[in-house]
C-alpha cells in the first residue's frame, strides 16, 4: 500500500461553477490511463452557491480519498476569492492555476471557465490530450461537448501548447 | 452481466450497483445527504426503486419485502435512523427471512446536517450487525456480504457509509451477479413476527444468541484485515479513517475492522497481543474504543477533540504523534445561501419585515436564517417546526405568541408535518396558530427528488399527487389559503398580516416550483429530444 507518486489536485470554486464536474474530468482522464483514482466532494448545503472544494489524487494506489493539507500539487481556483481559504491545502512548491491563466474574455461559454482551467492544468499532467477529450466526452452530454472541447483548448494553449489533433 | 467490469463510481453508486446485482426486490427510503444517490442510482441501472414519504415507512415497506422472503435495501442519512428507529428495533427482534439492508450514511463534520450522530451506536443498540465500508470498492464488496450475513442469520444489516464513502469516487470492480434469489413467498411464523410480550420475550433471548453467533462468525467473516507493519504501535480502524492511518503511518501494524458490531473479540485481542500499544483511530464517537474496553481490551482512544469533525491524514498523523494543539479555526469560505429568484426568498424577506417568530424546518429555506433575512428562531429536526411553534403559541405571552409562525417545505410536510397539523387542530393554542407550507414541488436540497405531493415516482413516472391543501382541510383546518402570485409582495404581506391577526389555526400554502427543479425538468426533456435524434458516442 504504497502511496508514492500520488498526484494531488485540489479545486474551488463557488457553488454553480463547476467545480464537481472539473474533478470529475480529472478522475476520469486518470481512470482511463489506468491509474488508480479517488475524488471526494462535499453536496448539500454547499451547493446553494456557498464554497465548493473538491480533491482528486491519482497514482499506483491511492488511500484516502482526501487531499492532506499541504500536499496538493495544483490548486485550481475558480472564483478568486476561494483562494485564501484554501491556499494551506497546497504544497509549498505547488502550482496555483486561477483565471488568470487564461484570457476568460475569449471563452465562447462563461461557464466552460472549469474546463479551460483543466487544459492549463493539463500541460503540467502526464496525461494524454486524446484521454482528456475522451473524458470530456464521458463527462458531458452530447450537446455540450464542443463546447467544452474548445474551452480545453483555450486553456492548453494558453502557454502555447495546442492539442494535436489527428 | 457475467464478466468483471471496472468503473468509476461513488461509494452511493457502487453500493446501488450490488444491490441490483444481488438482485434486490425493492430499494426504497428518503432522500437525506449525502445517502439520496443510492435509489437514484439503482433505479438509473434498472432496478425498483422508490421514495418512500419518510424513513419509518420505508424501513416498514422493506420490512415487509423481506419478511416476504424478498431482498430489500432500506436508504438513509443518519438523522432518517431516529426516524425509522421504532421499526428497526423490533425488527431485530422479529428477525426477517430475505434480506433487510439498511445503508445509513453518517455526516461527520456536517457539511449538510443537523448533528453529527454515529449510526453505529443504533445498531449496538438495537443489536444489528454493523458493516463499515471505506472506500467505494468496499461499498460494492460489503453489500454483498450484508445480504449473505442478513440471509444467513435472518437479521437486518446496517452498512454505514459516511460522507467521504457516499460522496468519493474510486474505480469500482463490479462483482458479476450472485445466484438468484429465492421467489418471495409467505410463510406462516406468527411466534416470531408477532411483537406482543409472550411472543417478544423468547424474541429477546433469540436476538442476544442470535449477536453471539454473528461475533463468531465475524471471527473468520474475512471483513476485518491485517495490514503488516511495525509491532510497538497498532492501530485499530474503521471506514475511511483507516484508510486515513494507514496513508499517515504506512509502517505501522494496523487492524481494519469492516464490522465493528459485533466486535470480533479474539481477533482484536489477538492483534492488541502483538503490539506494544494500540490506538483507535475512528470517525465519529469512541464505538470501537469503548466496545474494546468493555471486553478488557488494552487501547487507547483519540483526543475528546477529534470527536469533533471529520478525520483526515493530518488529523491522524496528530494524534499517533499525541500532539493536540488546538484545531486550525475553520477556513472562511462563501456561506451557502437562497440562490437568486428562489421563491423562498419573498417569503423570508415578509417574515422578516412584519416581526415574527419562526419555528423553522429542514430544507433548503433554513437559510433563510442567514442575513440578509435572519428570520428563523428555530430549526431541530424534520416535522419540529408545528410542534415547536404549537408549544411557543401555548406559553408566549400574547403579544409575543401572535407573531409566532411555523414553516415547513412540502417534502418535509409530507415527511412529518401532518401529525403537526393534527395537533393544531386537537389542540389548538388558544391565540390560533399560521403555518406556512413553503411548497416549491420537489425537495430541493437534497438534489431535486420527487415525493408524493410531487405526483411523479423516484424515476419521474406520474403516479397519484397527494393534495397539500386536501390533506390539511380533510384533518379539519377549515382556513387553507393557497397562494401563488410570487411577484405581489405586498399581497403576500397582506395575507399574512391578516392570518397573524386572527386568533385560529390556519395554514398557508405558498407554491411556486424552484427554479432549480424547473431547469432541469427542461434539460430532461431537451436531453430526451437529443437522445432521439444522436447516436451515443463509442466507448
Amino acid at each position: 500500500m504504497s502511496t508514492e507518486r500520488v498526484t494531488n489536485i485540489v479545486v474551488a470554486g463557488v457553488g454553480g461553477q463547476g467545480v464537481l464536474r472539473a474533478t470529475d474530468v480529472i478522475a476520469e482522464t486518470a481512470f482511463l490511463a489506468g491509474y488508480d483514482v479517488k475524488k471526494t466532494e462535499v453536496h448539500g448545503m454547499s451547493q446553494r452557491g456557498g464554497g465548493v472544494v473538491s480533491d482528486v489524487r491519482f497514482g499506483p494506489r491511492v488511500l484516502s480519498p482526501m487531499v492532506p493539507d499541504g500536499e496538493a500539487d495544483f490548486l485550481l481556483v475558480l472564483e478568486p476569492t476561494q483562494l485564501e481559504p484554501n491556499r494551506h491545502r497546497l504544497k509549498p512548491d505547488g502550482v496555483i492555476i486561477g483565471c488568470d491563466r487564461i484570457n476568460v474574455a475569449s471563452l465562447t461559454h462563461p461557464k466552460t471557465l472549469n474546463v479551460a482551467l483543466l487544459g492549463v492544468l493539463s500541460q503540467y499532467l502526464d496525461l494524454s490530450c486524446e484521454l482528456w477529450c475522451d473524458a470530456l466526452r464521458r463527462c458531458f452530454p452530447p450537446h455540450l461537448y464542443s463546447v467544452n472541447e474548445e474551452a480545453f483548448e483555450l486553456g492548453r494553449q494558453a502557454d502555447g501548447k495546442a492539442c494535436r489533433r489527428e | 452481466m457475467t464478466a468483471e467490469r471496472r468503473e468509476l463510481l461513488s461509494g452511493n453508486e457502487a453500493l446501488a450497483h450490488a444491490a441490483l446485482a444481488c438482485g434486490v426486490h425493492l430499494g426504497t427510503g428518503y432522500p437525506g445527504t449525502p445517502s439520496t444517490e443510492i435509489l437514484e442510482t439503482l433505479a438509473a441501472i434498472g432496478g425498483k426503486a422508490q421514495w418512500a414519504p419518510n424513513e419509518k415507512v420505508a424501513m416498514e415497506v422493506a420490512l415487509g419485502v423481506a419478511y416476504g422472503n424478498g431482498r430489500a435495501l432500506v436508504t438513509m442519512k443518519h438523522v432518517g435512523l431516529n426516524v425509522a428507529a421504532d421499526p428497526l428495533f423490533s425488527a431485530a427482534y422479529t428477525g426477517v427471512s430475505g434480506a433487510l439492508v439498511v445503508a445509513v450514511a453518517d455526516d461527520p463534520g456536517m457539511a449538510s446536517s443537523q448533528n453529527e450522530q454515529d449510526t453505529r451506536r443504533y445498531a449496538i443498540a438495537a443489536g444489528v450487525p454493523v458493516l463499515e465500508p471505506s472506500d467505494p470498492q468496499e461499498a460494492h464488496d460489503f453489500f454483498f456480504r450484508a445480504v449473505e450475513l442478513s440471509e444467513q442469520f435472518g437479521t437486518p444489516v446496517i452498512v454505514r457509509l459516511t460522507t467521504r464513502v457516499s460522496h468519493s469516487k474510486g474505480s469500482v470492480e463490479l462483482r458479476p451477479a450472485g445466484p438468484p434469489p429465492r421467489s418471495p413467498h409467505f410463510e406462516r411464523n406468527i411466534a416470531a413476527r408477532v411483537l406482543i410480550p409472550a411472543y417478544a420475550r423468547p424474541a429477546h433471548r433469540r436476538l442476544r444468541q442470535r449477536l453471539k453467533e454473528i461475533a463468531q462468525w465475524n471471527e473468520t467473516s474475512g471483513l476485518n484485515l491485517v495490514l503488516t507493519g511495525t509491532s510497538d504501535l497498532g492501530i485499530i480502524a474503521s471506514g475511511v479513517a483507516a484508510l486515513h492511518a494507514r496513508e499517515a503511518a504506512p509502517q505501522t501494524r494496523l487492524l481494519k475492522l469492516g464490522m465493528s458490531y459485533p466486535l470480533p473479540v479474539q481477533t482484536v485481542k489477538e492483534f492488541v497481543r502483538g503490539v506494544k500499544r494500540c490506538v483507535v483511530i475512528e470517525e465519529g464517537d469512541p464505538v470501537i474504543e469503548e466496545l474494546c474496553l468493555t471486553h478488557g481490551i488494552p487501547v487507547e482512544g483519540k483526543p475528546e477533540e477529534d470527536r469533533f469533525g471529520e478525520l483526515s491524514v493530518s488529523r491522524v498523523r496528530r494524534i499517533l504523534n499525541g500532539d493536540c494543539p488546538p484545531p486550525p479555526p475553520p477556513a472562511s469560505t462563501r456561506p451557502p445561501q437562497l440562490c437568486p429568484g428562489c421563491p423562498h426568498r419573498m417569503v423570508f424577506e415578509a417574515l422578516r419585515d412584519l416581526g415574527c417568530i419562526v419555528a423553522g424546518d429542514i430544507g433548503c429555506y433554513t437559510l433563510g436564517v442567514l442575513p440578509p433575512f435572519e428570520a428563523m428562531d428555530t430549526c431541530t429536526c424534520m416535522g419540529a417546526s408545528i410542534g415547536v411553534g404549537l408549544g411557543l403559541r401555548h406559553v408566549l405571552p400574547p403579544d409575543q405568541a401572535r407573531r409566532v409562525v411555523s414553516v415547513i417545505g412540502d417534502s418535509t410536510f409530507v415527511h412529518s408535518g401532518l401529525t403537526g397539523i393534527v395537533e393544531m387542530m386537537y389542540n389548538p393554542p388558544p391565540g390560533g396558530h399560521v403555518v406556512l407550507i413553503l411548497d416549491n414541488r420537489t425537495t430541493a436540497m437534497t438534489g431535486l427528488q420527487d415525493h408524493p405531493a410531487t405526483g411523479r415516482t423516484l424515476s419521474g413516472q406520474p403516479t397519484h399527487e397527494l393534495s397539500l391543501e386536501g390533506v390539511c382541510r380533510a384533518i379539519g383546518v377549515e382556513d387553507v389559503t393557497v397562494f401563488e402570485e410570487h411577484s405581489n409582495k405586498e399581497s403576500f404581506r397582506a395575507l399574512l398580516r391578516e392570518k397573524l391577526s386572527q386568533a385560529k389555526p390556519c395554514v398557508i400554502i405558498v407554491r411556486r416550483e424552484c427554479l432549480l427543479a424547473m431547469r432541469r425538468r427542461k434539460q430532461e426533456s431537451l436531453a430526451a429530444q437529443q437522445e432521439r435524434v444522436t447516436c451515443q458516442p463509442s466507448e
